[in-house]
Formats: C-alpha cells, structure tokens, sequence
C-alpha cells in the first residue's frame, strides 16, 4: 500500500561527476513507502546517477560535486557511508556480471555475502539467502555455480542478494534492458511479485509497454532534469513530450495520440493492453 | 531483388557430441534483402549467423557464399563480404583510438594509407561519429560504442552486414539512428540481416523474417505473415508487437483489423472511422 510517509526526500539536489558536469540538476521530489516508482528518460539522462545517488554511490564512490540533499528514512547519504546505507537501500544492476561478487562459488554464498560482510550470523544468513532464493524463484539453484546460469537466473540471483539484505528501498538500474525475453519475463514477474508485497520500488526502465503495468508514479529526467513527475497515466500520456525527448510511449498510447491528434477523436489515452482493447474496441463498436 | 549472395543447403553444427546447435537448416538471400533472424536464446540464431562469414564451419551439409564454400575458402576473404557486429561492443573493440578501430579493417586488406583515411572519413561520417577519431572508444557512450562497432565493420564496405542485437541498451533517438543507417546501407544494395529480440524493431525494418526454435527454421516469409503468426510466435515464447496484440484482441471482439505497426493500425482505423 501507498502511504503518504516520504522515505525517499530529495532537496535542491545537483551533482557533477568530475569528468561530466550536470548528471542531476535540481531534484526536487519526494518517494513515498510502498510506492513503485519508475524513472524514464533518454540515454544519458540521469536515470543511472539517480539511482545511484539513492545509496550514496554518488557521490561517495564517483567523486565529483553536489549541492543540496538527499535523505532516505531520515538519513542524509552524505553524512552515511554506502555501507551504513545498504540496509536501507539495495541496488540492483543493469548487468547481473557487475552485481555479482566472483568470490561466492555457489548461489547460497554469494545471496548471503552482503550479509556475511555485514557480519551478521551464519544462521541468519543462511535463513534470509534460502528466503529470498525462494522469492525470486532460485530455490534448488543453491549449489549450483552463479556463472553457469542464464541471464534471467542471474539477474534473479542479483536481486536476491539485495532482497536478503532486507532493505526499506529496492532501486533497480535497468535490470532487464540486456536479457532476452524469456530473462526479461522472468525478471519482471519477481519485480511484480516484489512489489504487489508493498516494498518501495525506484526502477530506472526503458521498457515503457512493461512499467505501464505496474508504476505508480513515474519521473521524467532529460539532460538530468525533472520534465515530468506524475502518476504513470499522466506522463505517459504526454505522448509529444516524450517522443520530443527521445522516449516512446507504449504503441496503443502513440496510436490514441494519432486518433485524437489528427482525426480530432477525443478519447481516453490508453496505457496498457487491456485498457487499450477496451478504449478501442468501444470506439470501433459496429463499425 | 538481387541475385542471390547465400545459400545455406541442410547445414547441421554440433559444439561438441552432445551441443548440436544447428539440426539441418536451409535458406537462400538475395543481394539487397533486409531480414530480422529471431528466436529464443539458445534457439541457434547466433550460431546460424556465424556460419556466413565462415566464423563456424558447417558439421555437415554446405554455406556458399557468393559463389565460394566456407569450407574451402579462408575466413579473412569471407568476412571481407559479410561484415559481423557483435551484440556486446567491448567483444569487438580492442584499439586505443576511434580512428584505429575503424582503421583496423581497411588497413588489413592492403589498401593505402589514402584509401584507408577515405574509408575512415566516410565510416564515421555515415555513423555520426566524425570529430571523434582521437577519442578512446572505452570513452563512449554504450549507444556511440555500438555505432562505433558498425563504423568499423562500414570501413570494409562489405556486400552482407549482420548485426546482432543492435538495438540492446539504445534508447528511442537511438534505434533511429540506427533505422536510418540501415535504410542507408540498404539503399545502396547492401544486404541487412539483423539478429534481434527487438520485435518492434523487425516491425519497423525488416522484409523477411526468419523464426528459429531448437536449431531449426520454422517460419521464413514476409514479416507480416511470420509477426501476424500468433500461434507460431507462441510456440517460441516470443511476445509479438504490443499493435499485433492489440489487433488480435480486437478480432475477437469482432473488429476486423491487421496491422504491424502503430502507423499501419492508425491507417485502418482512420479509414474505418471515415467509412462510418
């Protein structure tokens, strides 16, 4: 469930990578618990330094400047270390292959080496890898090496290494823009799943016909502004906007856009299929 | 069309006794087709792709291209006339420079440094990329490393380009670029077989598809027939375009609608709109 509570408070937030300037400039806004939050843009936006800034990554690891602020649940991720910020936030990557530590040679290892260089338990974390290893769908994968899986699986694993680590906010970097479409469907039904269970969920995206179906919320970011921050019915519908900022909307939101825009049908812009055989089907009704 | 440039005749390729990737695979392509070669992971897209420019040899049966058997002629002559992209960039680039990495191809089929600098010119020119000859390629970005990529393969100006996964990690200004670039090459007579996941992009770009499932062919024929197969398409799991889902959907509500593209269904509908 939504609540109003803001984990997530950016204030007057900008940051420059040392070598790029600008990455974010201005981020105003706040994530509420519960709320899956999906971030949209181009290419070199800003979507990957935001979810960065979300655990401190940025601008602890890259260097660079920053002004304004950044609290999640209360802490300012310039004053905590990545380390002291990983219980609150995990961060999942585009590439499993960069998530995945190399030094764990079985599935269960590498879920629980977070926790084990947390330094919490060898039950506990042999408890909250199986846990999360069921939740992503792994479970009887847990001998197995993390380099003979398939893509989806390893994604999955990437995300179960976070999930065990129990975190007050997910943030997922792209996590199916390099998979294949069985990876991808696999990755996206645990996200779902994930999500329908009331966690916080920020997840950078640029499969936009997929985040329709579960955003709340949806930030745009281009040339690391906001340009749109709105529920996901309303940004997307902005069909101009986006295509003018190099973003496609999902096909059945463009042909409404099409329908209205030229033929001057007022209609209701749909976002996802269902709505969309809806929407179209009672325009097309007996014709 | 063109006089015909490949011909695969009952090829079959094992990995090893227990990996047989190809299970008697036959096609032919004309000198000018653009075609979209899809199919799950696994299902021997790659593999089959690998066999043009003679990477992989053929367990049994034949590749001919343009008249030669892979089997028989040594790989640099044939990858002169099927360029390969790869899908990850960081697998093709291995220079210190934009420049050299485009220079790497024309250099090695003994053209002049002259001849090479045109090449180099002309690569970058057409990919988008002039200005950034002394930069280092680990410095692009992902969409520039793949642009980059296909520089490098345009500066051999090869008769057949493959592309695998060309859209993978490109945002929508960058599958227009890359949809330009194809119509381009194409235009110019060159053949395009694009290896994708990207069923919008096959959509959008390609004549001919070609269907794999488990080392075999099981749809080849005009796009529209092979994305409008929703049956086949099942079979492989592969989800086609959110219009063709779209339209099937409203076929079963008795709407009577084709189409691939969003452009194709705003056409019918604009017309069945007008008719009423």
């Amino acid at each position: 469930m939504v609540s109003n509570e803001p984990i997530v408070v950016y204030e007057n937030f900008s940051y420059s990578y040392p070598t790029t300037p600008n990455a974010l400039v201005d981020i105003n806004l706040e994530i509420h618990r519960g709320e899956i939050f999906g971030v949209i843009g181009p290419n070199g936006a800003g979507k990957s330094t935001f979810c960065k800034s979300l655990n401190g990554l940025v601008p602890h690891f890259y260097g660079g400047t920053m002004k304004g602020r950044v609290l999640v649940d209360g802490m300012d991720t310039f004053e905590h270390t990545t380390a002291e910020l990983s219980t609150k936030v995990g961060l999942v990557f585009q590439e499993p292959e960069t998530q995945l530590s190399g030094l764990a040679l079985t599935v269960e290892d590498e879920v629980g080496f977070g926790l084990s260089m947390l330094g919490f338990p060898a039950k506990l974390i042999r408890q909250r890898a199986r846990e999360a290893l069921e939740k992503v769908g792994l479970k009887g994968f847990e001998r197995r090496s993390p380099f003979e899986l398939s893509g989806g699986e390893q994604q999955r694993l990437a995300i179960a290494t976070v999930l065990a680590m129990k975190p007050e906010i997910m943030v997922l970097d792209e996590p199916v823009a390099l998979l294949d479409p069985i990876g991808k469907y696999e990755v996206l039904s645990v996200i779902k799943e994930i999500a329908a269970e009331g966690s916080t969920i920020v997840i950078a995206e640029h499969e936009i016909e997929e985040l329709a179906y579960f955003a709340d919320r949806i930030l745009v970011l281009n040339e690391g502004r906001m340009v749109s921050l709105d529920n996901a019915k309303m940004v997307l519908s902005e069909v101009e906007k986006l295509k003018k900022i190099g973003v496609d909307p999902p096909s059945v939101t463009e042909l409404a856009y099409l329908l209205e825009h030229d033929l001057g049908i007022k209609l209701e812009y749909p976002i996802t299929l269902p709505e969309a055989l809806k929407i179209f089907g009672e325009l097309m009704e007996g014709r | 069309m063109g006089e015909k440039i490949i011909e695969v005749k009952d090829v079959w390729f094992k990995y090893s006794e227990k990996v047989t990737a190809l299970r008697g695979v036959s096609l032919e392509v004309a000198q000018g087709e653009r075609i979209a070669l899809i199919g799950q992971n696994g299902s021997g897209k790659t593999t089959l792709a690998k066999h043009l420019n003679g990477l992989l040899k053929p367990t049994k049966g034949d590749v001919i291209v343009k008249g030669m058997n892979t089997k028989e002629t040594p790989t640099h002559i044939l990858t002169n006339i099927v360029g390969y992209v790869f899908q990850n960039p960081a697998h093709q680039i291995f220079t210190k420079s934009v420049y050299e990495e485009v220079a790497y191809g024309p250099k090695n089929q003994g053209l002049s440094k002259e001849e090479v600098d045109e090449r180099v010119k002309m690569a970058l020119e057409l990919v988008g990329l002039s200005g950034y000859e002394n930069v280092h390629p680990y410095d692009l970005n992902y969409g520039q490393m793949k642009l980059l990529t296909i520089a490098s393969i345009i500066a051999m100006q090869p008769d057949v380009y493959v592309l695998d996964e060309p859209t993978s990690g490109q945002d929508h200004r960058g599958r227009r670029k890359l949809m330009k670039l194809i119509d381009r090459l194409n235009r110019e007579g060159k053949t395009i077989i694009v290896i994708t996941h990207d069923m919008r992009f096959v959509a959008e770009t390609s004549e001919r598809t070609i269907l794999m499932a488990r080392g075999k062919i099981i749809g080849d024929g005009p796009t529209e027939e092979i994305l409008l197969n929703t049956e086949l398409l099942r079979q492989t799991a592969i989800k086609p375009p959110q219009i063709v889902q779209l339209c099937e959907g409203l076929r079963k509500q008795g709407i009577d609608l084709h189409a691939l593209t969003i452009q194709e269904a705003y056409q019918v509908l604009r017309r069945k709109l007008a008719a009423s």
